[in-house]
């Protein structure tokens, strides 16, 4: 199992091998359509982000063996892609990992300068959901 | 039409010394030169505004209707020839009938809160359109949900056109405010003012016209359209932001209760009570944003030089050219396709969100709106969570249509 900040490497080292913007924004758009499926029963109204341009669902389940899954979806492919990443970084961690871990290779892909509405295509409220998930979870471990 | 006939218009549209006059407008991104087309949410500005500013604060500036020194009297008279500027525009009947609010939001928010509080009641009805902002929404359902009142709306057709039958049948002596766009934000629509003015007043009801997408764009006479109140936004028309105009009758004015209340809109205090002093600056508490306004006054004669019905003109012609080339792109669709339209065109696309379109274009250095536009209720008679806007301004070009075109097609390729 990678830690965290080696799965981090692993995404900025896949976007450096593609010199072009405009083939970055083509793997992005290809991660989203790669992302499984969300199931429609999930598409509800309490599992929407607010605070998205695109509507983005997100639900969470912490496992037996005290990881967090992940699951997510969104009607934007390039925000599909963005979630794609995220789960990728912070889906089957323990809470305290994934309270302890800062997304900073979007920073250091530059997806954060060139992505730079953050805060309209959710990657902020996306962030702050998963947060909140996890430090609800572990609440819940601690009793 | 009498304007053609004014020489200043009667030149042809030197859309080349228009764009030099915008600084901005020479940009570049990702080594792209800029396509800015988001002139709905905001429009860039002239040299001529940016020099009035830096030369107000740089040698002019003071207090106004305040102080008796120099400063404040050349600062006075250069914020009241603003409001002369204003009234001339709008062809107000008296300059007190001009009121500077911060922008068209908070000239609504003075509207239904001065205007509702002593004219609606328990019962009574205020009618608003399908195609309003949420800024011409809200207020009233608020003044509405205080007062025990009961808000209308006015449907539309699959064109994004108001359907005046239905609004007729809404009419009643019941209605006191009737609060419609003159442009649709989220449509482009231009909206048949002059009627909707006369079925209202025909019941008695008065009107309030948000101008936030009119004024930039059409002529616009108050007297003409016998309109109770008018409000834009000076961002919108080439000017500063945080300055905005309300036009409203002066017997309305006179009748109706304060805003916000402060200093400069008093005659005298005691603790006991407060008297008012006139309009317009019974609705201007506070000290002003008096270089926002001076700027505004700097924006209006700029837009005057180049001439509204030639900027109008220009800008049809844009909305045309593209509407026809955007109407090749495969699995493109326009909402909004009224027989009325202003040089604001909403888009979906089969093969792409409105924020996925946004965010490739950005990197084809072109600037456009997605998301709702404030105007939820629009997007959900259409049935899209959102869409992609182009609106156009007096410096636009036809090349830019071509690169919008060019960007559309390389997103629909991306998306693959």
């Amino acid at each position: 199992m990678m830690t965290p900040s080696q799965i981090q490497d692993q995404i900025v080292q896949e976007f450096e091998a593609l010199n072009d913007w405009d083939v970055r924004y083509k793997h992005i758009i290809q991660l989203g359509k790669n992302l499984p499926d969300f199931p429609d029963s999930a598409r509800l109204e309490e599992n929407l982000i607010k605070g998205c341009q695109s509507q983005v669902w997100m639900t969470a389940e912490l496992k037996e063996d005290g990881r967090v899954c992940f699951q997510a979806d969104s009607d934007a492919m390039i925000v599909r892609g963005l979630v794609s990443l995220l789960l990728r970084l912070y889906s089957g961690q323990p809470p305290e990992t994934i309270l302890a871990t800062v997304p900073e290779f979007f920073e250091r892909i530059e997806m954060g300068k060139h992505l730079s509405m953050q805060r309209s295509n959710g990657l902020h409220a996306m962030i702050k959901q998963m947060k909140f998930y996890a430090l609800a979870f572990q609440m819940k471990q601690r009793g | 039409m009498a304007d053609v006939l004014n020489p200043s218009e009667s030149k042809a549209y030197d859309l080349a010394a228009i764009r030099q006059d915008f600084p901005v407008l020479s940009r570049t991104f990702y080594d792209k030169p800029l396509v800015y087309l988001d002139n709905g949410a905001t429009t860039q500005k002239p040299k001529a505004v940016i020099d009035r500013i830096h030369r107000f604060y740089s040698e002019e500036y003071g207090t106004v209707r305040r102080g008796v020194y120099a400063l404040s009297e050349g600062s006075t008279e250069a914020f009241a020839q603003t409001r002369e500027t204003v009234k001339a525009f709008l062809n107000a009947a008296q300059s007190s009938e001009i009121v500077f609010t911060k922008g068209t939001t908070e000239a609504i928010n003075l509207v239904a809160h001065s205007y509702g509080q002593p004219f609606i009641q328990a019962g009574d009805e205020v009618i608003v359109s399908a195609m309003e902002h949420h800024a011409n929404i809200v207020p009233w359902q608020q003044v509405c949900l205080a007062k025990g009142a009961t808000l209308k709306v006015i449907p539309m057709n699959e064109r994004g056109e108001l359907i005046l039958e239905e609004y007729e049948k809404l009419l009643s002596p019941k209605t006191r405010v009737v609060a419609v766009n003159h442009v649709s934000n989220a449509l482009g629509t231009i909206n048949p003012i002059r009627r909707i003015i006369e079925l209202a007043h025909q019941t008695g009801a008065v009107v309030f016209i948000d101008g936030a997408q009119g004024a930039p764009h059409l002529n616009v006479d108050v007297q003409a359209l016998d309109c109770d109140f008018y409000a834009f936004s000076g961002h919108k028309i080439y000017g500063p932001t945080g300055v905005g105009v309300l036009y409203a009758k002066q017997a309305h004015l006179e009748a109706m209760v304060p805003y916000q209340t402060g200093g400069d809109m008093i005659e005298t205090v005691t603790f006991e009570k407060t008297t008012f002093t006139q309009p317009p600056y019974k609705f201007e508490a506070g000290t002003p944003p008096i270089a926002q306004v001076v700027g505004l006054g700097a924006a209006i004669d700029y837009v005057n030089e180049v001439g509204l019905s030639a900027i109008a003109a220009h800008e049809h012609r844009l909305l045309k050219y593209a509407t026809e080339q955007l109407n090749t792109v495969p699995g493109l669709s326009i909402i909004g396709t009224a027989s009325m339209k202003a040089g604001l065109i909403s888009f979906v696309l089969e093969a792409a969100h409105p924020l996925d379109i946004g965010t490739l274009l950005d990197h084809e250095a072109i600037a456009i709106r997605t998301g709702h536009h404030c105007a939820q209720p629009v997007m959900k008679r259409f049935n899209v969570p959102a869409t992609a806007r182009a609106s156009f301004g007096m410096y636009n070009t036809f090349d830019e249509i071509d690169r919008l075109v060019a960007g559309l097609h390389k997103v629909i390729d991306m998306m693959g």
